[in-house]
This record gives C-alpha cells, structure tokens and sequence, in this order.
C-alpha cells in the first residue's frame, strides 16, 4: 500500500478497499519509523491527521469526496498551517503558530487531502543541501551521510521514502526540482503565477513558486489540479481558465521536438549524470522525437543573476522578523537597535544572515544599479534566450543536476559551490518558465539521476505529458530507496 | 541685503476609502488599538498585498483636478526601514514612476493669484503608531493606521514664504475635498504637511541648502514653523554660517524647529520594485471614466460666480468648500438669478456668522438654502428691512419656522406706504422742533434722530430707505 501511486489509492479509497484512517495510520507509523532517521519532518500530530481522515472517511461515506479525499500529504513547512506549527525551518520562528492556512493548504483542504506533517527545509528556503534548517539536515535515503537536496528536502525525502505519498513543495531557484533529483522522486515548479503564494513564507517573492512533489508524473498531474488556480490574494495569480494538467498524459512522442542546449552538456557535470540523462534522450529519440540542438548564450550568467536578485528581495522580505509583533526575540538588550540585532542574530542561520547582508549590499544606494538593475537586466535576456529556444522546440531536456547527492557537511564551507548544484534550475525561474525533474537512472555509486524538462510557459501538461510516457516505458521512478526499504 | 524664502511642500492627504491601501481592513479613526489590523497589516508570514482599486481611482481625480498627466503604468516600490510601527519592515510606496506627474494649484498670494506647480502625486500606505507615554519603560504599538492609503502630493518649491505655503495648502486641502477624496481633518491626521524650507540672496537663481520640518499639522503651526526657520536659515548665513541639511521637528509650545537628523544620518532606503505587485496600469477607460464623474472644480465654479455678478472676494470665498458653493448655488436656484448678489451677502456674513458661532458645518445648518431664499425674497420685495431680516433670520436659526410664518407672526411687515409714512413723519416734525432746528443749524446728527424717531413711532416696521427720503423732502423745504 505504501508503495501505491496517487491514482491506485483513490480508488482503493473509492473502493472502500482501504479507510483514510487506515491510509493514514499507515503512513504516520512509517514516519514514526523513518523519521529519526532522516529528519523529514519538523512536525507531526498524529491527532490532528487521523481526525481529518475519520472526516475524510466520512465524506467518502456520503459519497461526497472530492478528488484527494483522504489521501495523506505532507506540507513543506513554508506553507501557513493553522492546525501546526510553522517554522519555515528557522529558529525565528520555531514556535509560530499562524492564525491562517496558506492558499495551497486550503486547497488540498477543499480537495479533501488529509495532512500527515509538516517537512522539514532549509532555513526560509535558503539553500540546496537542507542543511541550513533550525531543526538538522535530513538524510538522504539513498545514503545516510549524503544530502537530499534543498530547499524543499523534506518533502523530496518523505516521498522517496514512503512516508507520505505526495507532497508539497516551493522552488526560487532549484528548490522542488533539485532534491527531486537527488532522492530519485519527481517535482514540478509551475510557470510562476499558476500557484498563489498567499500564506507561503516568501523568499524571493519575483521567483518563488510552490509545485507538486510525487513519485510519478501522472501523480503530479491531479495535485497541480488542486494547487493551481486565481487567487485575488496574490496580485501576482495569474487570472486564467482552469486546465487539467493530466489531459496530455497520452502525448504522442513522434515528431516531438527536443531541445538540447549546448549549456547544459558541457564541463562540470558528472558523467554519471551526463550518461543516464543522454540514454533517456535516446530513448525519446527511439520514440520519435527530434531533438534540436541549441544554444542559451547567457546561462553562465543565470548563478550570478539569481544570487544578486534573490538575495535582494530576501534582504527585504525578511525585515519583518524583527522581534516586535511575533517570533523569536533576544532575551535581553539594551535599546531598540540592540533588540533588533541580538533578535536577528539569534533567530537567523549563518545562510539567511548571509542571504540578508548580500541583498542589503545590492540595494545599497550607489550600487543598485551595479547590481540589482544589472541582474534585472540580464534577467530578461534569459528570458528572452527561453523564448528564441522555444520557437524551434516544444520542450527542453537536460540534467536537473550536475552532480549526484553529495556528502553531508561536503559543500557547507564554500556557498559559492554550493551555490553552482543549482546551475541548471536556476534559469527557469529567472524566466518564470515551468520546469520539471524526473528520476532517469543512477550513477555508479547507486544514486539517483534527475532530468529536467523544462517548457514554455503554461506547458505544464505537455511536461508532464512526456515524463509519463517515459515511466510507462521505465521504472527508475519506482525504484525504493536503500536505506528506507519497505 | 534681501533674501528670498523658498518653500516646497509635501502633503500626506489621506484617501477616503473604506479599507485599506493594500488590505481589506477598515480604515475608521478611533478603533481600539489594533482592531482594525489584519494578518496584512501586521506583516504576519505568508501575507500579499492588494492594491486597493478606490484609493487607486482617488489618485487619478486628483491628478485630472490639477490637470496633471496620469501615468498609464506606474510602478509600487518598497521602501526599507526598520521602526517597530512599519510592520513589514518597509513601506510600500511609488518611487521611480508614481502614478501622477505634473499638474497645477492656483493660490491667492496676497491680492494677487499665483499658480503653484506640483511635482508629483504618488501612492502609499501609512505606518502605524508607536505610543510612548502610555506605557513605562516600554513603547505600544498600534497598527489601525498601518495600511492607511495616502496621496503624498509634491510641490514644486516655488512657494515664496510662510504666507504663499499656507496659501497653498489651503488651496489644497479644500481641492481634496472638494473632490470627496479625502475627509482634511487635519486634527486626525487625514492631511498633514513637511515644508522643504531654503533661504536664498535676492535675485539668487540657485536653491540654498534646505532644511524639511516634519508633520505640520495645522495651518498655524505651519505658518510659525516656516517663519521661525527661515529667520533661524537667514540668521546663520548672515552671520556668516551655513545651513546644514537635515530633518526638523516644529515644537509649537516654543514656536521653533529643532534638528532631528542631518542628511549623513539619513536612512539609506533601499528603494525597489515590489515584486509582490504587479505594475500599477491604469486603463485609458477608468481615466476617461473618472473625468466624467469629476465634480466642477473650484476655479472654473469660482469664474462662473463671478459673471454672476459677484465681487471676487466673495466669488474666493463662496467656493472655500464644495458643500459652501452648493448651497449658495441652491440659494441662487430659489431665489431667481438677480439675487445672486443678495444671496452672497447674506451667506458670507450672516449665515457664515451663525455658523461659525455654533461651530456647525454648512451641510448641518438649521436654515437650509430654499429657506434662506424665501426670506431673501422678502427682503427684495420690500416687506423686510435689512434689520427686520436679520430678526426673521434670527428665528428661523432657533427653528420657529419658515420666514413668511415668522413676518405673518410677528406682525413683521415693513411699512412701505408713502401716503401712511408722510402723515407720521409730519407728525414727529410737529413734536420735535428743536431737532429740525438744529438740522437746519447743520447739525446732521440731528437727522439720525429724526429717523429714529419716526421708526420708534412705527415700532421699526417703517421702510428706513422711504422715511430718509421723506425726510429729507420735508426738511428741505
């Protein structure tokens, strides 16, 4: 059961074969089981969750369920939660309890989902290793010293390792699609706009974006379902008409045109990923699809691009946790100004501290337009690179990393390395495009491989479209993690 | 030597709307300290601002009242600052490209007109309130105001004095409310003003160093605040000083300004777009829309009262506020266009008197425009003296009723009937003959006494005009 797809347990469910709470209590045993382990979760309430299933049960009973009715799900602690707390993985606000549920969360409400947790992230969404949260790295279940990824870990890690079957998560940079690719699961970032971020914690408001995070495509498909849509809350919320994201499901591969830029192939990725991200292009190919070589002149410059605007907004995002209204504030100080630096001290990690102080510099009066208004600049040519490519391809192909999971503690002393993992998710996002990660074989130690498929704008069912045709015809997708078997 | 003072204003009006500049939290004055705060105002995790589309189209009537041009796309920027009543750790505000640029006000400067060119009017929200003597040791924050939407308007510093900048935000304060978007209660803060304030030599086309006095809140203090810190910028450089840049505060117990930071301690704000809104685009529609529903502005009403025949002075004071030139407007409806003079007169002087002695607003007045036109009628027709009409008024003010009521009551009708009047005037002749003698002598003073012999004898109903002429008839013969 722990091992069925999104598709399998609606029906079960339907099929009065299994109660919600039974579903429930079996996942929530899984994580009591796995999560000392792996630190997926920063919070749990076994109470709450198996109430919203016996209502779940309910619901099911009147013939009343709606599409996820009672099927369990795991919050990223990013998202506004009345029911727990949420800590956005830091220390200012390890006991914050919100007098409101996100706009994702409400959803997954309405949809009649049953929420087994809270995962575990790096601080605010700052960082690609989940190392930086308050509450300890989580542990990669493919290697208990190696990272899952980050931000958005937690949530990668409770899919890989059965402890909830879907997920949710945000991505600024990389943040879904990264750890996807390092647990072995698979996440889309939605073009931005789809999903309203009302009630969830920002980062970098001008790129964050909260997706799906599940075992298959196909699974992806009805969460984005429930996720997407016009929120008046968020001016950002694109007013569009509803779409089903599983109608291209059956996409026919013929004739598909695969783009393949020059970037993504180049030095500096590990050949284990090279090989089983190339081997799945010719499987596409043997499908007959094409692929379009191509160039995205100015990815170099995407690091450098995101590491001067995230940073920024951050820099002001953050301002609000100062102490005053709610959150973590210092014990004792002097004067106002003391409150404010002791609190901040205190409550933010050495990565947010980082974060905050680079995002001041760039707005700093004399260096705007060095920085911020450079990057912004820069920014649209990315962009517009996306929108050259696009005019001769349906979708782009490459790795979602150019590494393999890397090694606890391996990278934390040298941000700019760490910083280099997010190379091929960072672009889209600068460009607000939808991107994808699925699971396209491993490498030599036994670790997973992402591939990326990256589409225009609003081509979040043609992704998904050509991620399910390759997992109906491959199973690296289903394969259970080592250190978490069933 | 002779300086010149040069003033800009920039005034903080604001909007009349009923929630707020970013969230749908009330905007009431007087709530309990943070009822009127929600998850947006407190800066809570997780929240987004929406712009509020009522303040956005109070923003375009303004700048279609000073003729400004509305920019079609403006742009929201943060402003970053830390103080523990700016919840979100900036301001939300316009700052590259704010929705109004340009524009005008007409001011009175002295017996002349003037027109004062604005820079800008741009969006915003307020911050909230810290209060420090409540509480020992500790400050309390209060969050009603936080979210507030304002129109911060911008002149340009062409304002030649304390004089002309009140002038001015006089000006303004009554065009905002002319047009209904902000309610001018200076006293709640709804409409505050700091002054740019620089000195320079006579005939000197370069700007000296400006001085800002912060939140002038009433006309008066802004008077004194200008004046004081002009002489304080004169007396520096004369004796040989410079002014230094920085922000003052006006203490109006001591009548002057004192420094609060200089320009090196100023904030670095850290402006940006804020990329939790999108850019502001104004629809050519919604413009064009607004226009339509603007009220008749001030300046194009005050040169139609004057082709009424109105003398400039009053035509000024008749459109001071809109509810003022409406009811003279009224006024002039019933009682027919030829009274248009006698109307003015009466609700500049007498009405305006009542009024302001029983502290109460023209829409609040107990004697409304066709009630104040049926008593003027009676005054033209001859019926009521100007005095006797000053009683019937009087009456109606405490709610005895309408004018002809009052005159039917009191028995108050003027006479007017030569033949009647030539038999009492002969008849007061006849009893005082020594006050004709002296009028004879050349004491003119005399005269005065005659007449008030003659209106004591009918009790004050004789026409006073017809008993002179009378008069004088009788003793010039």
């Amino acid at each position: 059961m722990l091992d069925s797809t999104l598709g399998e347990l609606r029906a079960a469910l339907a099929g009065r074969r299994v109660s919600s709470v039974e579903l429930t209590g079996l996942y929530l045993a899984r994580i009591r089981a796995l999560n000392r382990a792996t630190n997926a979760f920063i919070s749990v309430d076994e109470e709450i969750s198996l109430a919203q299933a016996r209502a779940a049960d309910a619901r099911l009973a009147r013939g009343e369920a709606g599409p996820l009715t009672g099927i369990p799900i795991a919050h990223k602690d990013i998202f506004c939660t009345r029911a727990l707390r949420t800590t956005c993985g830091s220390r200012m606000l390890e006991h914050y309890r919100s007098p409101y549920d996100a706009h994702v969360v409400e959803q997954f409400d309405h949809a009649g989902a049953v929420v087994v947790g809270k995962t575990n992230m790096d601080e605010f969404a700052m960082g690609s290793s989940n190392e930086t949260s308050w509450f300890g790295p989580v542990r990669n279940p493919w290697g208990k010293d190696l990272v899952p990824g980050g931000s958005s870990g937690g949530s990668a890690v409770a899919v890989a390792a059965r402890m909830a079957p879907a997920a949710t998560g945000t991505d600024t940079g990389g943040s879904i699609r990264q750890p996807a690719a390092l647990t072995g699961v698979c996440g889309l970032k939605p073009t931005y706009g789809v999903v309203s971020r009302y009630g969830m914690i920002a980062f970098a408001s001008s790129l964050d974006q909260a997706g799906p995070m599940a075992r298959s495509a196909a699974d992806l498909a009805p969460l984005l379902n429930v996720m997407a849509g016009h929120d008046p809350r968020d001016s950002t919320s694109l007013e569009r008409p509803r779409e089903d994201y599983a109608r291209e499901l059956g996409l026919a591969l013929r004739g598909l045109r695969i783009g393949l830029p020059r970037e993504y192939f180049g030095e500096g990725t590990d050949p284990g990923v090279l090989a089983a991200v190339r081997a799945a292009i010719a499987w596409y190919e043997a499908q007959g699809a094409r692929t379009v070589p191509l160039e995205l002149p100015n990815t170099a410059l995407a690091v450098a691009v995101y590491y001067v605007l995230a940073p920024a907004e951050a820099s002001s995002n953050l301002s609000r946790y100062d102490g005053v209204r709610y959150g973590h504030r210092a014990q004792q100080y002097a004067d106002l100004l003391d409150m404010y630096c002791r609190t901040r001290a205190e409550g933010f990690g050495a990565e947010v501290q980082r974060r905050v102080l680079v995002g001041t510099y760039v707005l700093s009066h004399g260096y705007y337009d060095a920085y911020y208004l450079k990057a912004q600049k820069v920014r649209r040519l990315i962009a517009r690179d996306f929108a050259a490519a696009f005019a001769q391809c349906d979708l782009i192909m490459g790795p979602t990393t150019p590494s393999t999971a890397f090694a606890i503690g391996a990278k934390t002393d040298d941000p700019v390395q760490m910083y280099l993992n997010d190379i091929f998710t960072i672009p889209a996002p600068l460009a607000g495009l939808p991107a994808l990660s699925i699971p396209c074989g491993f490498d030599a130690r036994g670790l997973p491989v992402g591939l990326q498929l990256m589409g225009p704008h609003f081509s979040e069912a043609r992704l998904l479209g050509a991620a399910h045709r390759y997992q109906q015809a491959t199973d690296w997708h289903r394969r259970v993690p080592s250190e978490t078997p069933l | 030597m002779t300086w010149e003072i040069v003033v800009g204003l920039e005034t903080h009006a604001q909007l009349a709307t009923r929630s707020k500049m970013f969230s749908g939290a009330a905007t009431a004055f007087g709530a309990p300290p943070n009822a009127q705060a929600c998850a947006v105002d407190v800066a809570l995790p997780g929240v987004l601002p929406v712009a509020n589309r009522a303040a956005v189209e109070m923003a375009v009537k303004f700048g279609l009242a000073v003729g400004a041009r509305i920019h079609r796309r403006s742009v929201f920027a943060r402003k970053n600052y830390f103080y523990p009543d700016l919840p979100k750790g900036y301001q939300i505000s316009q700052y590259e490209l704010p929705i109004v640029q340009g524009g005008v006000l007409a001011i009175q400067a002295g017996d002349g007109e003037k027109t004062i060119r604005l820079t800008r009017a741009h969006l915003e929200e307020d911050a909230g309130k810290s209060l420090h003597e409540d509480f020992h040791g500790m400050t309390g924050i209060d969050l009603n105001r936080a979210g507030t939407p304002l129109l911060e308007i911008v002149s340009e510093p062409e304002l030649r004095g304390a004089k002309d900048a009140v002038a001015y935000a006089r000006a303004l304060h009554a065009l905002v409310r002319w047009i209904g978007i902000c309610d001018g209660n200076m006293q709640e803060g709804s409409f505050r003003c700091d002054a740019n304030v620089s000195v320079r030599r006579t005939g000197d086309t370069r700007l000296g160093t400006r001085c800002e006095i912060k939140n002038l809140n009433s006309f008066r203090f802004m008077e004194q605040a200008i004046e004081f810190e002009a002489r304080r910028q004169i007396d520096l450089l004369e004796d040989g000083g410079a002014v230094v840049q920085q922000t003052r505060l006006f203490d109006p117990e001591r009548g002057e300004t004192r420094a609060m930071r200089t320009k090196e301690e100023a904030h670095d704000y850290r402006y940006f777009p804020d990329p939790d809104l999108l850019p502001l685009v104004v629809a050519e529609a919604d413009v064009e829309g607004i226009r339509a529903s603007l009220p008749e502005l001030p300046e194009a009403r005050r040169q139609r009262f004057a082709a009424m025949g109105l003398g400039a002075q009053d035509a000024r004071a008749l459109v001071g506020a809109r509810e003022l030139a409406d009811y003279f407007e009224a006024c002039v409806a019933a009682a027919g266009a030829g009274q248009a003079k006698l109307c003015a007169n009466w609700i500049i002087g007498e009405l305006a008197g009542a009024l302001n002695r029983a502290g109460l607003d023209i829409a609040r007045s107990p004697v409304p425009a066709p009630g104040l036109a049926a008593l003027l009628a009676r005054v033209s027709d001859g019926t009521l003296s100007g005095k006797m009409a000053k009683e019937v008024f009087d009456a109606m003010w405490a709610g005895e009723g309408a004018a002809d009521e009052i005159i039917a009551r009191r028995g108050l009708r003027q006479i007017s009937d030569a033949g009647a009047l030539e038999k009492i005037v002969d008849d007061v002749l006849a009893k005082n003959a020594r006050q004709v003698e002296d009028y004879r002598a050349g004491k003119d003073k005399a005269f005065n006494s005659l007449v008030g012999q003659v209106m004591k004898a009918t009790q004050g109903k004789a026409n006073p005009a017809q008993v002179n002429e009378i008069l004088k008839a009788r003793l010039a013969r």
